[in-house]
């Protein structure tokens, strides 16, 4: 299943989105928290069996309840404390938010808890799956009663573009009208696939590497084609880290240095 | 065209740390309350990332995007969040005066429930009257099938409490069972509340099927210091389960109610959970009464007392749902 996003427009006209979670991730976070609390329960079995020297009666009516209130409670807890995480969802990065953006309400968490009942009708979760695999929002029954979505929660991490540039000597850099032309003549999607083969250099196989880095090395030849003197002698790799240092800096004064 | 990404980060940083150390803030202790200034502080954090996010549309760089969009999807929802802030639970608040009101707000779907449920009773009463061999059909329970007449003089003369041992954790499972119909009959409402009338009707034909049985067979009296003692409690609490299913259902089907459907099914949402908590209250105390009273009978427990105790318990219940909380002292 394709991931969906879900684009939020605030009252301020700013766009933002979130990557909504599918019913194939959703069920295994779900197995894992039914692992769980399976987990729980037969620790607690085995506590609760100190019960039984008492009274057996007791025992059973302790486990009955505990698991009642442990298969039930465990949504509403865990969701409640960590913020529409369980333990399943903060394992897969998923999250349950409100499907307007707002702020997750407790009454929220618990109708869409409550209504696992009907979800996960006739067996494991035959209903809620389905009503998820066609809602635009990847929504169970739940959600929708809800008025909430599982989103994926993205790798929050800051860029580190000095990497590419810093410290090193761009040849490029010499020739100030054709960098103005490339840096009209580049999109933004563009700039960022380069520095995007750029940071993730160290994932690729040596050979897709090299066939990559041709590939886009070529693409910006066509766009702007720079003198032999300043390209001749440097990899094609060192040739798209340079094409990416003059369309990401504005540094003037020393056009040979990328601080 | 492409944004100085390093110095724009670089510059931005600082405010998109302290809207951050904000949002922790807020996120780790829901209660928190802003000052004036801080509400403006956070406020001016919140449009200058929604600021910078717009910057980025012009400079679709993934990471930095994902990181901005975070930020102003945590900020939005603290910022734009316009439905009150959970007070702290007070429990005694709560159920003397949100759960009474919360039912006579929606008092038209617990009479619809209670119909539904009526007339259940009445076609199940009939049919049992006119067909008893439909009976093994309509109550397929083998504790409901023995004659009545049987189970009285069984039950009457019994010299061993067969619940000894076993008193404890019967009620445990009337009350998990009891709860889990109910949570059924609430969340059946999303299909569009067909599920829910089925759960009350059925529910109904095997109390009428059951009551004409035990009349028929001239044992009214057993009948009913058999059922009212919990029945006073449990049978409310499932007309309420059904009551907050159907009040989901009205939602969900709109009439009468031109808002969009996120919209009626956000304002129902608070006022289901409240009935749902109200009936499995009920249902843990009916749970203990049909486990160590309802199943003793004459000569242990005399049945005016056994009547007497359930007619007292429906018509507390029945004041304390139309009366209580309805002091303007308190609104």
């Amino acid at each position: 299943m394709t991931s969906r996003v879900l684009r939020i427009r605030t009252p301020e006209g700013v766009v933002f989105s979130q990557t909504l979670a599918g019913p194939v991730i959703r069920f295994s976070a779900w197995f894992v928290d039914l692992m769980v609390i399976s987990g729980v329960m037969g620790v607690l079995g085995a506590v609760i069996s100190i019960f039984g020297l008492i009274s057996q009666d007791f025992m059973v009516a302790v486990y009955t309840l505990l698991y009642f209130v442990l298969s039930i409670g465990y949504g509403f807890a865990c969701e409640w404390r960590w913020r529409g995480q369980t333990i399943g969802k903060r394992l897969f990065r998923l999250r349950v938010v409100d499907a307007e953006g707002l702020k997750l309400q407790f009454h929220q968490i618990v109708v869409r808890n409550l209504l696992r009942f009907v979800d996960s009708l006739p067996y494991f979760y035959a209903v809620g799956g389905a009503t998820s695999w066609i809602s635009p929002k990847f929504q169970r029954l739940g959600d929708l009663a809800a008025n909430t979505i599982v989103v994926r929660i993205p790798q929050i991490t800051e860029p580190d573009v000095e990497q590419l540039t810093a410290g090193h000597f761009n040849s490029l850099s010499q020739y100030p009208q054709l960098v103005a032309r490339l840096r009209q003549k580049v999109s933004p999607s563009e700039a960022t696939l380069a520095m995007q083969a750029l940071l993730r250099r160290d994932d690729f196989d040596p050979e897709e590497r090299l066939t990559l880095f041709a590939e886009l090395g070529q693409h910006f030849r066509a766009k702007v084609p720079f003198p032999p003197e300043a390209t001749d002698g440097i990899s094609e790799e060192q040739y798209l880290r340079n094409i990416v240092g003059l369309l990401y800096s504005t540094k003037r004064k020393n056009p040979d240095t990328w601080v | 065209m492409i944004i100085d990404l390093p110095r724009f980060i670089a510059t931005e940083r600082p405010y998109w740390q302290k809207l951050e150390a904000v949002l922790q803030k807020l996120e780790a202790q829901p209660d928190t309350r802003l000052s004036l200034d801080e509400t403006k502080e956070f406020h001016r954090l919140y449009e200058r990332t929604a600021a910078d996010l717009a910057r980025m549309d012009t400079h679709s760089e993934p990471e930095t995007r994902q990181f901005l969009e975070n930020l102003v999807a945590r900020a939005y929802g603290e910022i734009h969040e316009t439905r009150n802030r959970p007070a702290r639970m007070n429990p005694l608040l709560w159920f003397f005066q949100t759960l009474p009101r919360t039912f006579r707000k929606h008092s038209r779907a617990f009479v619809l429930s209670l119909m539904i449920t009526l007339v259940g009773s009445f076609f199940g009463a009939m049919t049992l009257a006119f067909d008893p061999e439909s009976k093994p059909i309509i109550t397929p329970f083998p504790h409901l099938l023995q004659d009545p007449a049987d189970r009285v003089a069984e039950e009457e003369s019994a010299l061993e409490d067969r619940l000894d041992g076993h008193k404890t954790s019967f009620s445990a499972q009337l009350m998990t069972h009891n709860t889990n119909v109910s949570i059924l009959a609430l969340a059946l409402g999303m299909t569009y509340g067909l599920g829910t009338v089925l759960l009350l009707f059925y529910n109904g034909v095997i109390l009428g099927a059951v009551a004409i049985d035990y009349v028929m067979a001239g044992q009214t009296t057993f009948l009913l210091g058999w059922l009212l003692p919990h029945g006073s409690v449990e049978i409310p609490a499932i007309l309420i389960a059904g009551q907050a299913g159907l009040v989901l259902a009205h939602a969900l089907i709109g009439r009468g109610d031109r808002n969009p459907l996120s919209t009626r099914l956000r304002a129902i949402g608070p006022d289901i959970v409240t009935l749902i908590f109200g009936v499995a209250l009920l249902l843990v105390w009916a749970g203990f009464v049909e486990a160590f009273l309802s199943q003793y009978h004459e000569p242990i427990f005399p049945y005016a007392a056994k009547i007497g105790m359930g007619l007292t318990q429906l018509v507390l219940l029945t004041v304390f749902l139309l009366r209580s909380g309805t002091s303007k002292k308190n609104p």
